[in-house]
């Protein structure tokens, strides 16, 4: 096992190379997540932050250089089944009870059906779920079905939690109590996670570091460290977390200006 | 409870629809006989041309007769009702029918999963498979028929009814492909990703995603590929002359309809019930496979 559970030396992203619509999406982003860490990537649409999270999940290869995940390559990574993934869809397959669908990495890992069983209510547990087993998923709430998702991600202990924007989908109130659901998850799993999301405070509340990210094309613009200890309910009203939200938000307006002087200097 | 509570609700609608399509089908009769008793005998004409049918009893024989032709002897002096023949052929046909849907299915699944893995294949395809369509059917049978009789395989030897059953499958497999396709490629980009995340091979998102999602198009699909076996196989039967189905009763109860105009609708009744068999069996399968999907998952 390595020191870093994702490391990004020098990747660039070009779509559409050569073609007349080609887009520039990253350029030249390097990035270390150490093993346990939670970092966010967070900017505005169209930084790259999707597209970083599917390199790192190498559902596509970048143009140029190179990522490793767990110490290997990322295409090993993902053959190995060393990470699991969470998008803003959760995605569950209707026609599959609770249970079922946290199982499915585990068929598809070819894992017997009792030792399925088990991990699936086991994962259901850890996600408060475990009564909502056999049901199936238009039964279940919003944030429940995040839950559920979470936990199929999980299912097969990656070790390492991809997610896209998992919560941009829930009103705020279920969005908070999924954020300390997902720290207290972490901690009991000792996941290292690289979490894509839009939301600042949603940001500095979960990770370790904010990433922040600048567009066209995507560039790392400033990483903030957060140290706010053991976060619960109260931390969202500390001072230091404010005092990070801020810090998060001067970096992306940073940029922002950037861009309009640089607007001003092209007229 | 909730269950035993669904349970009954679906004993009642399942009986209201028995009720309704009783009452759907004394509707039919009535306006039948409402029509005999107000339209003109001789029909109607606008500048000799045929609007309104005629409604004499040669044309239009009273419901009654109808019913009442299906529990008279086939021929005088024959010891086999109508009602009989008329099952017996229908029971043919059945056969003849679900031979060729079952065929239709193969081909029709076999073609959408090609498309579906490669969209160069459905790019190709997709234009001859509705081209294949307006061919008509009447067209078809002989070349189906002679082509058949031309295959000597290993002791394989061509029988009549199967040019049947696969004039049925031609008209079978069409909505099944069409109706696979859209279902097979229905799975949102993230459901894909997702399968992709677990290095999933194509196989396992076929049949883990793609079969399962397809499954609410595939039950409309069979019910029209249904349909189509019946109507392809009773025209198959007339066309080409095979013996034993409705078609032929049809055909034959033609030639008396002067004499006995009765009987020939007896065999259309029967061609008419046979297509109601086949859509309630595809509603009890679709039934089956969709009771556990009430909603759709959404966030």
């Amino acid at each position: 096992m390595s020191d870093f559970a994702v490391d990004v030396a020098g990747v660039s992203m070009v779509f559409n190379q050569g073609r007349p619509n080609q887009v520039g999406a990253i350029d030249d982003v390097s990035l270390a997540v150490r093993a346990g860490e939670f970092i966010s990537l967070i900017g505005p649409s169209g930084c790259g932050k999707s597209t970083m999270l599917r390199l790192i999940a190498n559902l596509i290869e970048p143009t140029s250089g190179t990522i490793t995940v767990n110490g290997k390559a990322a295409a090993q990574a993902r053959l190995d089944g060393d990470y699991g993934m969470a998008f803003q869809q959760a995605g569950l397959f209707e026609w599959r009870s609770v249970a079922r669908n946290v199982e499915l990495p585990l068929e598809l890992k070819s894992w017997d059906r009792a030792r399925r069983r088990e991990r699936a209510l086991e994962m259901l547990r850890l996600v408060k779920l475990d009564e909502f087993a056999d049901h199936h998923p238009w039964e279940l709430s919003g944030g429940m079905q995040q839950r559920v998702a979470i936990a199929r991600a999980l299912s097969f202990s990656p070790g390492l939690l991809l997610m896209d924007e998992p919560f941009g989908a829930l009103d705020e109130m279920t969005r908070e109590h999924m954020q300390t659901e997902l720290t207290r998850i972490c901690a009991e799993t000792d996941c290292s996670v690289v979490f894509v999301t839009h939301s600042i405070p949603e940001a500095v509340y979960l990770s370790q570091r904010v990433v922040v990210m600048s567009p066209r094309p995507g560039r790392v613009a400033a990483i903030v460290d957060v140290d706010l200890g053991d976060r619960s309910d109260d931390t969202r009203e500390a001072s230091e977390f404010f005092k990070k939200v801020t810090e998060v938000r001067e970096a992306l307006r940073g940029f922002d200006r950037d861009d309009r002087i640089n607007a001003l200097d092209d007229r | 409870m909730g269950d035993r509570q669904a349970g009954r609700a679906r004993v009642r609608a399942r009986a209201r629809r028995v009720v309704m399509f009783a009452l759907a089908l004394l509707l039919v009769s009535a306006c039948w006989e409402l029509y005999k008793a107000v339209g003109p005998d001789a029909g109607g004409k606008i500048f000799g041309a045929q609007v309104l049918p005629k409604a004499e009893n040669r044309a239009m024989p009273h419901v009654w007769d109808m019913v009442r032709r299906f529990g008279r002897p086939e021929q005088r002096g024959s010891s086999s009702t109508v009602g009989q023949a008329v099952a017996e052929g229908a029971w043919y046909t059945f056969r003849l029918a679900s031979v060729g849907l079952l065929l239709g299915v193969v081909v029709g699944m076999g073609l959408a999963i090609l498309m579906a893995r490669f969209r160069i294949v459905e790019r190709g395809l997709l234009p001859w498979l509705i081209i294949s369509q307006t061919v008509p059917l009447i067209a078809l049978a002989p070349l189906v028929v002679s082509w058949g009789g031309r295959l000597h395989i290993a002791g394989f030897t061509w029988q009549r009814w199967m040019s049947a059953s696969v004039i049925a499958a031609f008209l079978a497999f069409f909505p099944i492909a069409i109706g696979a396709l859209r279902g097979l490629t229905s799975p949102p980009a993230a459901a894909v990703e997702l399968l992709a995340s677990y290095a999933a091979p194509w196989s396992a998102t076929l049949f883990k995603l793609r079969l399962p999602a397809a499954v609410p198009y595939l039950m409309p699909a069979l019910r029209l590929a249904a349909n189509g076996a019946v109507i392809g196989t009773i025209v198959a039967e007339i066309s080409t002359g095979l013996r034993g189905g409705i078609g032929r009763l049809i055909l034959e109860y033609m030639r008396e309809a002067t004499a006995d105009p009765a009987k020939v609708f007896t065999a259309v009744i029967g061609a008419a019930m046979l297509g109601l068999v086949m859509a309630g069996l595809v509603g009890l399968l679709d039934g089956y496979v969709s009771r556990n999907r009430q909603g759709e998952a959404t966030t």
